[in-house]
């Protein structure tokens, strides 16, 4: 399975971004594999219509679980429709600790 | 010949000057006035009339779902983010959309083709003897200013004399008001950010090649920053307008200046006489 999450930078050390269309970077996580693949948010400073864009990303590459800090509407119902499961991650801390509270069943969902 | 009121900052006097200008021309000759400021149109206060709508509307892709087979090329193309494709449906946001049509080139399959959708609304009314309003207005939520207020202007194109209110802001509303222009009044305030922004308007004025003079509004007499900066672009002072209670109350209240101010009227026609000269000789 592949879960994404919103970072500041391309390292799994790296915090985690808290707004999910403008992220700098998504880093892909492979659960078979247990690598985390770093993708450049081309849209992080588009002027608008991030949302869905970045969403499209995540979808491209088949991802089913995002792990950020907010999803915006026009995002969520994207990722909503793509059947994303959206975990709310807000407590300031790196991409793999996000990671293993998810592991760890400590993130609530987004509805 | 058609002349627009523009500021750059918001909340200088471009309506009031506009409204102002149209009200004292109209006593001596047809005028349409046009309210390009789309997103928050506010000339119709000054005129309260009936008003007929007719409605404004852009272009939006329409699926074929039997034809497309969800490749994706649209959805990359969209510079706007309005289309997002999955594997077995497409997710459209009409609000985000531009209606640039880029969608519908690139589709392979030929499963898009361009409909219509409702963005805005043209006003029109005869609010007084000799002048005519027309009112562009962006539906809420909508991002097609350009598109409202290029409607609103051809609906005044031809006209011998067209004064527009300009929207706020240097970005795509006031490039799409102020192209082709006869003459610009930049309403500014002797303030750093009327200054600021007097200088961004300008900016586009000058690219646009519209000569440009500037009114300044609110004015205590200590005007220098402004006179300043239009002696190194040589941009001419046409008036200065005096920061007076009565103006502003007279303005809150929704009342048109030269009506209830006989010196107003005599003040804006000049300012008339002044513009048109420079607006037909093109300085």
């Amino acid at each position: 399975m592949i879960i994404c999450i919103t970072s500041k930078g391309p390292k799994s050390t790296d915090p985690v971004e808290e707004r999910f269309g403008r992220s700098p970077y998504f880093l892909f996580h492979d659960t078979e594999k247990g690598d985390f693949d770093p993708v450049t948010n081309k849209f992080a400073d588009a002027a608008g219509g991030v949302g869905p864009r970045a969403a499209q990303v995540l979808i491209d590459r088949g991802a089913k679980v995002l792990i950020t800090g907010n999803v915006g509407g026009n995002a969520l119902s994207v990722i909503q429709a793509a059947g994303i499961e959206v975990f709310r991650y807000r407590d300031g801390g790196s991409v793999e600790d996000a990671f293993q509270k998810y592991q760890k069943g400590l993130l609530g969902k987004m509805a | 010949m058609r002349v627009v009121v523009a500021s750059g900052k918001g909340g200088t006097g471009k309506t009031l000057v506009a409204a102002n200008l149209a009200a004292v021309v109209a006593c001596l000759r047809d005028v349409v006035l046009v309210d390009c400021d789309v997103e928050e149109p506010n000339l119709h206060l000054f005129f309260p009339s009936e008003k007929k709508l007719l409605p404004v509307l852009a272009d939006v892709p329409v699926f074929d779902t039997v034809r497309c087979d969800h490749c994706g090329e649209c959805a990359r193309t969209c510079q706007y983010g309005a289309i997002v494709v999955l594997s077995q449906k497409n997710l459209f946001f009409p609000e985000m959309c531009h209606g640039c049509g880029g969608c519908e080139i690139v589709c392979p399959q030929g499963a898009i083709t361009m409909g219509k959708r409702e963005v805005g609304r043209i006003e029109f009314s005869r609010p007084r003897a000799g002048l005519t309003l027309v009112s562009g207005v962006l539906n809420e939520r909508e991002v097609a200013a350009p598109r409202v207020i290029r409607e609103a202007l051809r609906y005044a194109a031809g006209h011998p004399l067209v004064i527009c209110d300009a929207p706020p802001g240097t970005a795509c509303p006031l490039v799409e008001t102020l192209e082709g222009a006869d003459f610009c009044i930049l309403v500014t305030e002797p303030t750093p950010f009327g200054l600021h922004d007097l200088s961004l308007a300008a900016g586009v004025a000058g690219v646009l090649g519209v000569p440009a003079g500037v009114v300044i509004n609110r004015s205590i007499g200590e005007d220098e920053i402004i006179w300043r900066f239009c002696r190194s672009e040589n941009i001419p002072v046409l008036w200065t307008i005096p920061f007076e209670k009565r103006i502003a109350e007279l303005a809150n209240g929704g009342k048109v200046l030269t009506d209830e101010i006989p010196e107003m009227k005599e003040l804006f026609l000049r300012l008339f006489a002044e513009v048109r000269h420079r607006g037909e000789a093109g300085l």
